[in-house]
């Protein structure tokens, strides 16, 4: 299992049945790949649709049907369209129910950087500050560590906020990792690693839970 | 009744300095005959309200490269390369906002109202030199109310009453646009006499001109 695929299967159980999602591009994406039998999601995409299903078939796409990644999608029946407004009063009034999101940096308070690196790369947040402050559960997913081999779990995010303390889980290859108010604790880690190795691997200090941490499951 | 007129004639609506929204995302759903009409007019120093720059030859982004705006608010600019090189270069004054926030601006311009405060962006560099508030023991930040001097649509089917609905996701930002500008003009991809009342997403009220889509 490569990285994205470990991330996708643990992440994709956080889902509860019936939940309106809606998920960021890239990593957040692929757990989309590996929702368990028996949860059926609402899919949102924040351009104006909840329902979208599958990419259609080559020579069948929809010039006017797209995702926030501008990918050409389908919609299910029970589907239904809505424009930006609409769409951002089910984000930002709280009706969204999980939000999966990248990660910059991400830090011990639930903050999170993930829309701008300063001189090098000023893309825009598009939707995700709105999806940050308005989902009920949010969820960054992440490499555990950049491709410098640095942490991206930090005590304090260096990088422009995206949002200020409102990352509820924190998901890598490594670990599920919870934001409380008393810090990061760890849930979870890969078969494959140590707790050593996790804290090892992240500059914020991991709380150990009383219960334990269990190993992961795919 | 909304008067139909051709894309020249729509781009000829506009003056060098004006601020216009386009609605779109990514360009679906911008009017993408008015676009070239505004290219070909070569209409200078536009402060331009749309949700993003979308791709360098397609929609809004055809204005960046053709380099006729003077500002820019969106709230993502990443898929466009030229509008990143014009901002980096100080060529081009973008400011960038939360996508719910500006489309809520926009929204607010056009209802009559005066602003309004939001939890989106607290903490955060949007929310710097803004008036912040707490309410039910939130803190929000205050977004104030958005306009342009002429609005142009994309929707699928129009009628001659200006009447219009919409298809997909080309809804998005064109439905509160229609509320935010003093001229506000429609291309349609299908244009009819008159629709099913029970079908209009935008009141007819709302549209100026009807522009026939080239597509």
């Amino acid at each position: 299992m490569d990285v994205r695929e470990k991330v996708g299967r643990r992440g994709a159980k956080l889902f509860k049945d019936g939940m309106l999602v809606n998920l960021g591009i890239g990593m957040p994406d692929e757990l989309l790949n590996y929702i368990p039998a028996g949860i059926n999601l609402h899919l949102q995409t924040e351009n104006g649709a909840i329902g979208f299903g599958p990419s259609p078939e080559q020579g069948y796409e929809d010039p006017d049907l797209t995702d926030a990644g501008d990918m050409p999608v389908t919609m299910l029946p029970g589907g239904c369209y809505f424009d930006s407004a609409t769409s951002f009063a089910l984000i930002r009034g709280g009706h969204v129910d999980a939000t999966v999101l990248g990660v910059l940096e991400v830090d011990e308070q639930g903050n999170l950087a993930n829309y701008m690196v300063p001189g090098k790369m000023v893309p825009g947040m598009g939707g995700a500050m709105d999806l940050a402050i308005g989902a009920k559960m949010v969820v960054a997913v992440t490499v555990h560590c950049n491709n410098a081999g640095a942490p991206k779990i930090l005590k304090r995010c260096k990088l422009p906020l995206t949002a200020r303390g409102q990352v509820n889980w924190i998901l890598s290859e490594l670990a599920l990792i919870e934001v409380t108010k008393e810090g990061l604790v760890l849930r979870e880690i890969a078969p494959d690693t140590t707790v050593e190795e996790v804290q090892s691997k992240t500059e914020a200090t991991l709380i150990i839970p009383p219960e334990g941490v269990k190993t992961m499951e795919y | 009744m909304a008067k139909v007129i051709t894309s020249d004639e729509a781009a000829a609506l506009v003056n060098n300095g004006d601020t216009i929204l386009v609605g779109g995302f990514m360009a679906i759903g911008t009017p993408e005959t008015i676009i070239d009409a505004l290219v070909r007019k070569n209409i200078q120093d536009l402060t331009l309200i749309c949700n993003d720059t979308a791709l360098p030859d397609r929609g809004v982004g055809k204005l960046v490269v053709n380099r006729q705006l003077k500002k820019l608010l969106a709230s993502h600019v990443g898929t466009n390369k030229e509008t990143g090189r014009q901002m980096a270069a100080g060529e081009l004054d973008v400011e960038l906002n939360p996508q719910g926030t500006l489309v809520e601006r926009i929204r607010a311009g056009g209802v009559g109202l005066g602003g309004f405060y939001t939890p989106t962006g607290v903490g955060t560099a949007v929310a710097e030199g803004k008036e912040s508030r707490v309410f039910n023991d939130r803190e929000m930040i205050l977004e104030t109310p958005l306009r342009g001097r002429v609005a142009f649509l994309r929707a699928f089917i129009g009628d001659t009453h200006g009447n219009l609905r919409y298809r997909g996701t080309a809804r998005n930002f064109n439905l509160v646009m229609a509320f935010a500008a003093d001229i506000v003009i429609a291309e349609v991809d299908n244009l009819i006499d008159f629709m099913d009342p029970e079908e209009v997403v935008t009141p007819g009220v709302l549209v100026d001109y009807i522009v026939r889509s080239g597509r």
